[in-house]
């Protein structure tokens, strides 16, 4: 593995090639906030929290430091103002989902977010995938997933698969940012109400919603 | 059908085709584009083919049914060749008159002409009339000149001989060197250089390689690439092989949005045609280059047609976009190398090899070359499909010819490029319309939509409305573009109904600023709608905020109808015709509307007679006190 030079926040940094750049700045002791990024599963990219600013032939781009391969001389800035204004919002915005959730508490302290900027929203979930991801990969089970697009897109454990799988495991559970209690809610509700009751996607997934 | 085994073979069934075509033999066609066959193309063309054989003349006259000449506003579309005679909006009834004047007696049936709303005359020709006239039409005039089910017309009009060029007389790299000089760029959305890409793929150690259409095609109200594939489908097929030859791919998809059923058919027909002539498949022209291609059937989403999206969606999985800091071009289609581009971009293609890259740059400016076709419509006289070359000026594709908007009403803005495109005011309409002019002025080239607005349009509106959209077409995976339409969408909605506050343009600032951080060019670009308006409609957006007022009397919750009692006649057709049943009327009693029961349909502000003009719309004022009772008789 050839070595790459890169800079980071004014650091040299020495990397080995493949490596991302959460990971070349945590040789270094910069630390890249992360929710949706997990060392077992594919990378993702989906909270986008990791996003740091880089230069590429002069011109400065936002990138996710979570998947974006170290490169030859690149300049890295993990906290420059604009990506602590984009932080801000995104945690501003996850909060309106989570208002209770520790981890979005922490990032909101430290980007000075605050939890009533937008309306609260009835779905606790922030989309990181984590239980989507985890199931399908590790586990091969597919038990939860994502149902519609766009701002209506949610999780939904789907009760054939859920029903036989999901009781013995709840290995996905501690993994939601949010709320390990919430996750399991919605499985509890899933599983009691028959298929055929359920709402439009096919669970009670949005036992939340309306 | 025989396997044509090499260039010769193919030259001699060219030539066999063509001498088999009697130039003077009457050939009738009708555009058969999905726009057409909307409006009644095939039983147009039924009509024709019973009226012919009535006369006793199926063999002297052709019928065929063409691709789309892009003026759809006006279709079916009939042209009788020789003599280019061009008839509009021909209905079945008309059949029997053209048969007998224009076949038979060899005169024009005037009713059916295009009529010159300036002058009042009469346009015989197609290449005459203005809408036609002022464009540069490379790529789409060859959609009428053929039967888009016919390999033969497309052979008859030298079909397949930039392939045959290229197997047999050109390297790879100088196809390669062709393309990079002609610059040809990406005219699916970014404008990004074909030979780049091409480039790097060809470069890409790994042999298994793929080459990509991408005929998703998702803009709402956009449809070149549905008038190119399936008007001419074998162009672009021509085009796809010539990109795999130059990259090194033996295998190709075409993936087509599922919503455009006659594309597929006819770019699948175009494939078995072009397999059973040997110009697909193996050993292509007995050059020893072998190509395969499958069409791919889209699911429908907006988002999928992003290249990452798109790629995901061919290896069968959910067509949603992936982080990709490393080009497709590198590593796409099950991680092997991909070139995709769009549709045009690959229409180009043949032209670019038989007609040489100076011929190609001598149309568009310096950094967009050759032409473009876009998707005109909205607040124009003429809508439909106009091709033009680079760098004309917005003004001349709208006034020359979109021919101006209908109605005496002012021109206020166009959006370009699509939902995530800006609106560009009438102050910029001398811009020079190419990649580059365009982003600079806050929009984009995107797939080349075109919407015209009038000063009935609100600009806050506007942005909200493709905020709307985009909400239902982001895939939902990324904080940024996710949280941040739903956000933008709240504060638009929020100004829009009269509720909105100081800092709300400074919030959709804010939220613009971080979906720059969003995964794909979806979220990244969606802010574009909001910020080109905030940028040349501000003092919009600020009436709405501060004043209630909205500027365009659009906004149905910020206006209310009134009427003038000063003008009021009596007449009583705003209380007749009030669907709400909001007027108070009465024989000579002035009119008043009850504010509480009107639903703001604007009826009575329609059909005020002209000449009284007494029902008028107000925004951001309050409405006079009703007249009372009894002051109002009149
Ligand atoms: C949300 C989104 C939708 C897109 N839709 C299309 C489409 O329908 N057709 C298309 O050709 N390109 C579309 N693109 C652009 C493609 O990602 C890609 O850039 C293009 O197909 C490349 O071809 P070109 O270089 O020939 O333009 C879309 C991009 C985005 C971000
Ligand atoms: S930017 Fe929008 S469409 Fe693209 S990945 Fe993110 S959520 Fe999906």
């Amino acid at each position: 593995m050839s070595e790459i030079h890169l800079q980071i926040d004014g650091k040299d940094v020495v990397a080995s090639e493949g490596m991302t750049l959460v990971d070349a700045a945590k040789s270094v002791g910069i630390t890249i906030p992360t929710l949706c990024h997990h060392e077992k599963l594919e990378p993702y990219g989906g909270c986008r929290i990791c996003t740091v600013e880089v230069e590429v032939r002069g011109w400065p781009k936002l990138v996710a430091g979570c998947i974006y391969p170290v490169e030859k001389d690149l300049v890295v800035r993990t906290r420059s103002e604009k990506v602590d204004k984009v932080r801000k919002v995104l945690v501003e915005e996850m909060l309106a989902h989570a208002p209770d959730s520790e981890q979005l508490k922490v990032l909101a302290e430290e980007y000075g977010a605050d939890k009533d900027r937008f309306d609260k929203h009835p779905s606790f979930c922030i989309h990181c995938g984590l239980c989507v991801r985890y199931c399908a990969e590790i586990k091969k089970k597919h038990a939860v997933g994502f149902v519609d697009r766009g701002s209506n897109r949610e999780i939904s454990f789907f009760p054939e698969i859920a029903g036989k799988e999901c009781w013995d495991c709840k290995e996905c559970f501690p993994l939601c940012p949010t709320s390990a209690l919430q996750a399991a809610y919605v499985l509890a509700e899933s599983l009691m109400s028959p298929p055929e009751e359920a709402g439009g996607c096919g669970c009670s997934c949005s036992g939340h919603k309306k | 059908m025989t396997r044509l085994s090499s260039p010769e073979k193919l030259e001699c069934a060219r030539k066999e085709i063509v001498a088999k075509i009697d130039p003077s033999k009457p050939c009738i066609s009708v555009c058969a584009g999905a726009g057409c066959l909307a409006s009644g193309a095939a039983e147009v063309i039924a009509a024709f083919k019973t009226e012919l054989e009535f006369h006793g003349l199926t063999t002297e006259v052709n019928t065929r049914g063409t691709g789309c000449p892009g003026f759809c506003e006006r279709g079916p579309i009939v042209m009788i060749y020789p003599g280019e005679i061009c008839y509009l909006q021909v209905k079945p009834a008309d059949v029997p008159e053209i048969v007998s004047h224009t076949i038979k007696e060899k005169k024009v049936v005037e009713r059916l002409l295009y009529v010159n709303p300036a002058t009042g005359e009469k346009v015989t020709r197609e290449s005459e009339i203005p809408f036609y006239k002022n464009q540069q039409r490379n790529i789409l005039s060859e959609n009428i000149r053929l039967d888009s089910k016919s390999i033969d017309d497309y052979l008859a009009i030298g079909g397949y001989s930039a392939l045959s060029k290229v197997l047999f007389q050109m390297k790879p790299e100088d196809v390669m060197g062709e393309i990079k000089k002609s610059n040809l760029r990406g005219r699916g959305g970014g404008g990004f250089p074909a030979w780049r890409k091409w480039e790097e793929s060809r470069n890409a150690p790994d042999p298994i390689k793929y080459v990509i259409v991408n005929a998703d095609e998702g803009d709402p109200g956009a449809f070149m690439d549905r008038a190119l594939i399936e008007g001419n489908p074998h162009s672009i097929l021509e085009g796809l092989i010539i990109g795999a030859y130059a990259v090194g791919a033996h295998e190709g998809f075409i993936y087509v949005r599922q919503e455009y059923p006659l594309a597929v058919v006819n770019i699948n027909l175009a494939i078995r045609q072009a397999a059973e002539r040997g110009l697909v498949g193996k050993d292509i022209l007995g050059s020893g280059f072998d190509f395969t291609v499958k069409v791919h059937m889209g699911a429908g989403a907006f988002v999928c047609g992003e290249s990452s999206a798109l790629m995901t969606a061919l290896e069968g999985r959910a067509g949603e976009p992936r982080p990709k800091y490393i080009h497709t071009a590198v590593k796409g289609v099950w991680d092997h190398p991909s070139v995709l581009n769009n549709v045009e971009t690959w229409a180009n293609v043949p032209q670019i090899i038989n007609k040489g890259a100076d011929w190609f740059t001598q149309y568009g400016t310096e950094g967009s070359k050759g032409t473009k076709i876009f998707s005109l419509v909205g607040k124009i006289s003429n809508t439909g499909l106009v091709e033009v070359p680079m760098g004309v000026t917005l003004r001349e594709i709208i006034e020359k010819i979109g021919g101006g908007i209908p109605g005496g009403k002012k021109f206020k803005a166009v959006q370009t490029g699509g939902p995530s495109g800006g609106c560009i005011p009438e102050a910029q309409l001398d811009l020079v319309v190419d990649f580059d002019q365009l982003t600079k002025a806050g929009s984009m080239m995107g797939s080349g939509g075109m919407i015209v607005m009038d000063e009935d349009t609100c600009m806050v509106d506007i942005a909200r409305y493709f905020i709307d959209f985009l909400k239902d077409e982001s895939c939902g995976k990324c904080t940024p573009c996710r949280e941040g339409i739903r956000q933008m969408l709240r504060v638009l909605t929020n100004i829009t109904t009269g509720k909105g506050k100081e800092g709300d343009i400074e919030l959709l600032e804010e939220l613009a600023e971080s979906m720059g951080a969003a995964l794909c060019a979806l979220g990244k670009s969606a802010p574009n709608p909001v910020l080109s308006t905030i940028r040349y409609f501000r003092d919009e957006y600020e009436a709405h905020i501060r004043q209630q007022r909205c500027p365009a009397l659009a906004c149905k919750e910020m206006i209310a109808f009134h009427i003038d009692p000063a003008k009021c006649k009596a007449c009583g057709t705003c209380f007749k015709q009030c669907p709400a049943e909001a007027i108070e009327g009465g024989k000579k009693r002035i009119h008043v509307i009850d504010q509480e029961k009107c639903t703001k349909c604007g009826t009575c502000f329609d059909v005020c007679p002209k000449q009284f003009g007494a029902v008028g719309k107000i925004s951001g004022e309050p409405v006079p006190p009703p007249v009372p009772e009894e002051k109002r008789a009149l």
